[in-house]
């Protein structure tokens, strides 16, 4: 099989801060007038986005590559896009190559569709004619084929995505280079994608493409890359790779999870929670959590100032990313008037726990009342849902069975049960 | 400078030329006036050069009308100065493509270039009328104009190149532009005729391209009989200076452009 790509020891350096010092010829100039002979000073803070990355494709592979939020992934695609070059390295890619870093990209607001789809297709490399024998497809495509000759400062945000994702879907490159397009959109568009994505595979195309959404990194990549720090991290079946890549998450299984050294963490930071942990309704430390249990999930918080109204909620998610729940406070209209300053917890009791057993993951989040987020963490702690004897038939059930049960009875029909009797009589 | 470069721009025209009409379909569409803002704009400066310079100031204008005289020359400085302006933002201002889609980054300037030529073609027709107007007829030096028009425009490109890279790395360059270009204004034969200068004035100017090509685009439309060829071959000879060091930094300086713009 021909290899597609080639990344030989590839490093990419960042240096943060010298950009803002020098960016104005005026200081330059002055810097350059006092001290003459001295060479831009060289400044300390470096950060190495990507650091010895090796690996190669070959042609028809799909990759999916996920990690952190900065770990260099998107760093990645540019070298490999040719938008921005190693600092040492090199790099092979063969083929034609389409970049979708962005869904529709150099699209003008004062321009029309039309316009639009053709400036696009030509941004990304595809010749006038094959824009025009396209047109119509890519139209039926987006679903714009009424507003085809309004600006696209009238289309909503569904419309532009659609249109913009429709142009890339005809591309037929032999790479496809993908940036997390999945993240936006609704599930319509979302799916779209995804088939489209699937209709390359088919098609002996190799992709490589970014995602936070681990269901579709396993059902589309025949291989996975996992990036941490600039690092390749694991390589190898999707799987595997993303079944390590979410045990980091967690790393406090039992007994409580800290939180308070969390990493990627977003909001102000004036209450934070510091821990989760599984009690049970008489408030024992839990140590397994079964499906069908009664039980409490304790939030514990740390607040620097007085928080007047604020809503504390969690969203869990399956370990390929699927989102299980989303709820909090604010769902069940409880106001908090005011959280004092200092540590505090908050508790919410599960009647019965419909999920079968597997690992999920919480992503925890608390906001006020018209300040935004105080607090959010993605991924932080992990809830495993033991092994079960789930409808009391001595069947152990596990994830394969999917993520919900609820309280269900089967009833075979009379003259069923009555023929079966009869033939074991026969018999 | 390899040879890739030029095949890569080459393997893109199609690119530039859809960047050049992105660019003059946006300013006709924003713009209430719209295409004829290509005429009023010169139209309006050679109004108050006429009445300022030509009327109080008696500014000799080489046996031509005045109103014709500073038009000719300033139809062409209106592309010229508006393309220095565009194109110097023209990285900046297409940010979003540079970071996202692999392309040579020299289309920007060059659609810059290119797409200032519809408005400077409307000039132009206007410049017809007024020298049938003025029943002023071209001579047989008229063939000579494709040639300074085409300088002038090697002239903007290189140019364009060289203030765009460098307004990537050094954000004040916007604002040191459109000081630049009003310099250049009066350094250049626009207001005045060369002849109006004395002879260490005029070796002074002729370090201006612009100067060389302006002053042979009027001397050959209007065939006056006087051309400056030691002019004309110095403005010749820095252009293609400007051209390989304005191609030769940007080429240097492209491959961080993804990363600081």
């Amino acid at each position: 099989m021909s290899q597609a790509i080639s990344v030989e020891k590839v490093s990419k350096k960042f240096v943060l801060g010298a950009l803002q010092r020098d960016t104005m010829l005026r200081e330059r100039l002055i810097s350059m007038l006092r001290a003459p002979f001295r060479g831009r000073s060289a400044s300390p803070n470096v950060l190495w986005a990507l650091r010895d990355v090796s690996f190669r494709v070959d042609a028809g592979e799909v990759v999916g590559i996920i990690g952190r939020n900065g770990a260099g992934k998107s760093t990645l695609l540019k070298v490999l896009s040719n938008i921005t070059y190693p600092t040492s390295g090199e790099v092979h890619v063969s083929g034609r190559v389409a970049s979708l870093l962005e869904v529709g990209t150099g699209f003008h607001e004062e321009l029309t569709g039309r316009e639009n789809i053709y400036l696009n297709g030509s941004i990304l490399g595809m010749k006038h004619g094959e824009v025009a024998a396209k047109l119509d497809s890519i139209v039926e495509f987006a679903g714009v084929a009424q507003f085809l000759d309004t600006p696209i400062k009238r289309y909503s945000t569904g419309m532009r995505l659609r249109l913009g994702f429709a142009v890339a879907a005809h591309l037929d490159p032999d790479l496809l280079i993908v940036d997390e397009v999945l993240a936006v959109g609704d599930a319509g568009f979302q799916r779209k994608c995804l088939n489209a994505m699937d209709g390359l595979r088919s098609g002996g195309r190799t992709v490589l493409f970014v995602s936070h959404n681990m269901a579709a990194v396993e059902n589309l990549c025949s291989r996975c890359i996992w990036i941490d720090a600039g690092h390749v991290v694991k390589d190898g079946a999707p799987r595997e790779v993303i079944e390590a890549y979410m045990n980091t998450f967690a790393n406090a299984r039992d007994g409580m999870a800290d939180l308070r050294s969390a990493k990627d963490r977003r909001g102000s930071g004036e209450i934070r929670y510091t821990g989760v942990e599984y009690l049970t309704t008489s408030s024992e430390p839990l140590q397994v959590v079964r499906s069908g249990d009664a039980f409490v999930i304790r939030f514990h918080y740390h607040a620097n100032s007085p928080i007047a109204f604020p809503s504390f909620g969690f969203r869990l998610y399956t370990e390929f990313g699927t989102l299980v729940t989303d709820t909090s406070t604010w769902h069940h209209a409880i106001d908090i008037p005011l959280v004092p300053p200092g540590d505090g917890y908050i508790d919410l009791q599960i009647d019965f726990l419909n999920l079968l057993p597997a690992h999920y993951y919480f992503s925890l989040w608390i906001t006020g009342a018209a300040s935004p987020v105080h607090d959010n963490i993605e991924h932080c702690a992990q809830l495993e849902v033991a092994l079960a004897n789930v409808y009391s038939s001595g069947r152990m059930l596990d994830s394969r069975s999917g993520i919900v049960f609820f309280p269900q009875r089967w009833k075979v029909s009379e003259p069923v049960l009555a023929g079966a009797s009869a033939k074991i009589e026969e018999a | 400078m390899n040879s890739q470069w030029f095949t890569d721009f080459w393997r893109y025209r199609e690119l530039l030329y859809f960047l050049a009409w992105r660019d003059v379909k946006v300013r006709y569409k924003q713009a209430a006036l719209g295409a004829s803002w290509a005429v009023i704009q010169p139209l309006l400066t050679m109004v108050i050069f006429t009445l300022f310079f030509g009327r109080l100031a008696r500014v000799p204008s080489d046996g031509i009308p005045y109103p014709l005289f500073s038009f000719c020359a300033l139809v062409p400085w209106t592309y010229f100065s508006s393309t220095l302006s565009q194109a110097g933002n023209s990285l900046v201002g297409n940010s979003s493509l540079i970071t996202k889609v692999y392309f040579p980054r020299a289309l920007l300037p060059a659609a810059s270039v290119l797409s200032g030529l519809v408005d400077f073609l409307m000039g132009a027709v206007f410049l017809a009328l007024m020298m049938i107007y003025y029943h002023v007829k071209p001579g047989w030096s008229f063939f000579l104009v494709p040639f300074f028009l085409g300088g002038m425009i090697l002239l903007a490109f290189s140019v364009s190149m060289i203030l765009a890279a460098m307004n990537v790395r050094y954000r004040d360059v916007k604002y040191a532009l459109p000081f630049l270009i009003q310099i250049w204004l009066f350094v250049t034969p626009i207001i005045y005729p060369i002849a109006f200068l004395t002879p260490k004035m005029k070796r002074f100017l002729a370090f201006n391209p612009m100067a060389g090509f302006l002053e042979g685009f009027r001397s050959s439309l209007f065939n006056t009989g006087h051309m400056d060829w030691r002019l004309v071959g110095t403005s010749v000879i820095i252009t293609i200076f400007l051209l390989i060091t304005g191609a030769t930094y940007f080429r240097r300086t492209e491959r961080s452009f993804a990363d600081i713009v």
